[in-house]
């Protein structure tokens, strides 16, 4: 009954609007590198230096959409790298996938403890504000769900389109796609499979690194060095359960984040009390395994993810 | 441009691309310093000075060499046969857990036979956590990547709830921890007043023992054929799904000695700061031994004095012992780039 009772409140479904938003970002980013072939498992590390790039852009005294701007130029910089050694190289990439990672959360821990050397508390940026739509943010339920977040969350939810159309509806959406299906046809069409992959992972890159930056500039307006958590390894399964198209992953993306905003009210009601909050916080987690479970059977993985292209070998 | 493999590299080829990728990584640790504001050659003497040094800062090193020798066999076994175990920190958990559960008073046995008990229900544990992805992958297809990475998160909020509820210290001043290990599951110290445990001497063990099933068992071979070609494997008779199920067997097992040996050894009761990622360190490990068993006890050393050298160096010199991270995944990339480049020179048409 609960549940039921949480399920109609505006805020509940305004919360599972806002925890959507970062992953919907990251979720693109990687679904974006998948389908051109190349598996991005430098995507939580991405996430983390974009969260700290942004936010400590604006801490410096730019403005937020520069903020943004510059934690999307960061994280393009790791995802150069990324293609760099994955794409030309064919390095595993699983292992430089990590290697990402690791040197991404370094990087912005390092980064972080020299430019505050002496802070205790990480020091608070004025984050984007909410915007309601003017009329829409009014229909009872959705409008304050949708109509009435930060802009941010609006580009999320747009780019979903944007991202549909680009890779169903244009010719480099279709190059991408066949860089990741059948790689030796993109050769045979006088393009760059070499040049189409980097150019989707540097690109998929900068989504996840705004996703990471969302954290910061419009969920919180700190950083903290655990903050994003295994998100972005949470993307990576919202893939995999959203068959590798965009719109699919994105609601994939807001069912997992209306979970996530009901395990944290349900911890307020007497279930809370009884059950440990560690379950709680399981849930996330132990639902994306179920996700990946679930698609197991039906998955349309792209033929050549994670099958490295050398020009003229067979 | 493309790759074109070399069937014979020279020498320089072969020594030189991995000795540049080393230098490659001096020199990020010198930029670094010097963005820290610090002196990049005092930087670099302070760091070798912390890891090996003194008697001190060398048993400082093995110790901490320690659980990383585990977790990087963990991961080379694994990968050999192209199962990708992200997992050794949960199994790590695993490992550590068990050990709190038998060794404060549940077995009253001798220390001779409650260790080795231990030691392997310990390994049991590791061994089952990492079952279930495995069955996954084998049985559905699932992806043990995320599936693995994802039970690392899982195992954490677990062993919080263990330590602030059901395996709480009664004594803690309620600090979430583990009631300490009694004397006859403690691993004594090689050297009396100092860090270093038995532990170091049963994770060389343990690599030799990789070695060996690796090199001279059928389970070896049929490891490697299947981490070369799956396919050509099942094909040729090698039941695939059975032999992943060994090797998960044994990475898991071999993660969770190192949290045996980190409790039982080293610290005597269990905390949620266990491990600060010897699980994911452990890949870097693995990766920097090019998966040879032998191989991960070298760069285990290599890669816990670095750690061990950045945090004493971070003391005197200031510079965030973050460096330490940035050094070994720079490390790894540049080695994993080095090792490629031996095989195939690159032409630009």
């Amino acid at each position: 009954m609960e549940v039921l009772d949480i399920l109609l409140t505006a805020s509940f479904w305004a919360a599972a609007v806002r925890i959507a938003s970062p992953l919907i970002f990251a979720t693109l980013g990687e679904l974006i590198c998948e389908r051109a072939g190349v598996l991005n498992l430098g995507i939580e590390g991405i996430m983390v230096i974009g969260a700290f790039a942004g936010w400590m852009a604006v801490y410096l005294g730019a403005g937020l959409w520069a903020g943004v701007l510059v934690a999307m130029l960061a994280g393009m910089l790791f995802g150069l790298l990324h293609a760099t050694l994955t794409v030309p190289f064919g390095l595993s990439q699983h292992v430089v996938g990590l290697g990402v990672t690791l040197l991404a959360t370094a990087s912005a821990s390092f980064a972080y403890r020299i430019s505050l050397p002496e802070v205790t508390s990480p020091p608070k940026i004025t984050p984007f504000q909410p915007f309601a739509i003017p009329y829409l943010s009014e229909i009872p339920l959705i409008g304050p769900a949708f109509f009435a977040q930060t802009p941010l969350t609006y580009l999320a939810f747009a780019l979903i389109a944007v991202v549909a159309f680009t890779l169903y509806r244009t010719p480099l959406g279709l190059a991408l796609r066949a860089a990741g299906e059948n790689p030796a046809s993109v050769e045979a069409q006088g393009l760059s499979v070499t040049a189409i992959r980097m150019g989707a992972v540097i690109v998929g890159s900068g989504l996840m690194a705004v996703g990471g930056a969302f954290l910061t500039m419009s969920a919180f307006s700190s950083f903290f060095f655990e903050m994003v958590n295994g998100r972005g390894w949470i993307c990576i399964a919202l893939v995999v359960f959203g068959a590798w198209r965009p719109g699919k992953a994105a609601l994939g993306a807001l069912l997992f984040a209306a979970f996530d905003a009901l395990q944290v009210r349900l911890q307020q009601t007497p279930m809370g009390a009884v059950v440990p909050y560690q379950v709680f916080l399981m849930v996330p987690y132990v639902l994306s395994i179920l996700a990946l479970i679930l698609m197991s059977r039906r998955a349309e993985v792209p033929a050549a993810l994670m099958v490295p292209f050398n020009k003229g070998e067979r | 441009m493309r790759l074109e493999p070399i069937a014979n590299p020279t020498a320089l080829r072969r020594f030189g691309l991995p000795a540049t990728a080393l230098a490659l990584t001096v020199l990020v640790a010198s930029l670094l310093a010097l963005l820290a504001g610090a002196n990049p050659f005092a930087t670099l003497g302070l760091i070798l000075k912390g890891a090996a040094g003194s008697k001190f800062a060398l048993l400082e090193t093995l110790s901490r060499a320690t659980p990383l020798i585990f977790t990087g066999l963990a991961v080379a076994v694994a990968f050999r046969a192209k199962l990708w175990n992200i997992g050794a920190e949960a199994q790590l958990y695993a490992g550590a857990i068990v050990t709190v559960l038998l060794g404060t008073g549940a077995l009253p046995l001798p220390s001779a036979l409650l260790l080795p008990v231990i030691a392997l229900a310990a390994m049991l544990a590791g061994a089952l956590v990492l079952l279930g992805p495995v069955l996954l992958k084998t049985r559905l297809g699932v992806d043990e990547v995320v599936t693995t990475l994802l039970f690392n998160f899982i195992m954490l909020l677990f062993v919080s709830y263990l330590l602030e509820g059901p395996m709480k210290d009664p004594m803690g001043m309620g600090w979430p921890k583990s009631p300490a290990l009694e004397k006859a599951a403690r691993l004594p110290r090689i050297v009396d007043g100092l860090r270093l445990h038995w532990g170091f001497a049963l994770a060389i063990l343990a690599a030799i023992a990789v070695w060996v099933i690796q090199t001279r068992t059928t389970l070896g071979y049929e490891t490697r054929a299947v981490g070369l070609n799956a396919e050509a494997a099942r094909f040729a008779g090698i039941p695939v799904g059975r032999v992943m199920v060994k090797t998960a067997l044994l990475s898991g097992g071999l993660a969770a000695l190192a949290g045996f040996s980190e409790v039982a050894g080293l610290k005597g009761n269990l905390t949620l700061d266990l491990s600060p990622g010897f699980g994911y360190t452990g890949i870097i490990v693995a990766m920097l031994a090019l998966l040879n068993p032998l191989g991960v006890v070298l760069s285990a050393l290599f890669v816990a004095g670095v750690f061990v050298g950045a945090d004493s160096m971070s003391r005197a010199a200031g510079v965030p012992t973050y460096i330490a991270d940035i050094l070994t995944a720079t490390a790894l990339l540049t080695m994993v780039l080095a090792l490629r480049l031996t095989r195939a020179r690159i032409r630009w048409r």
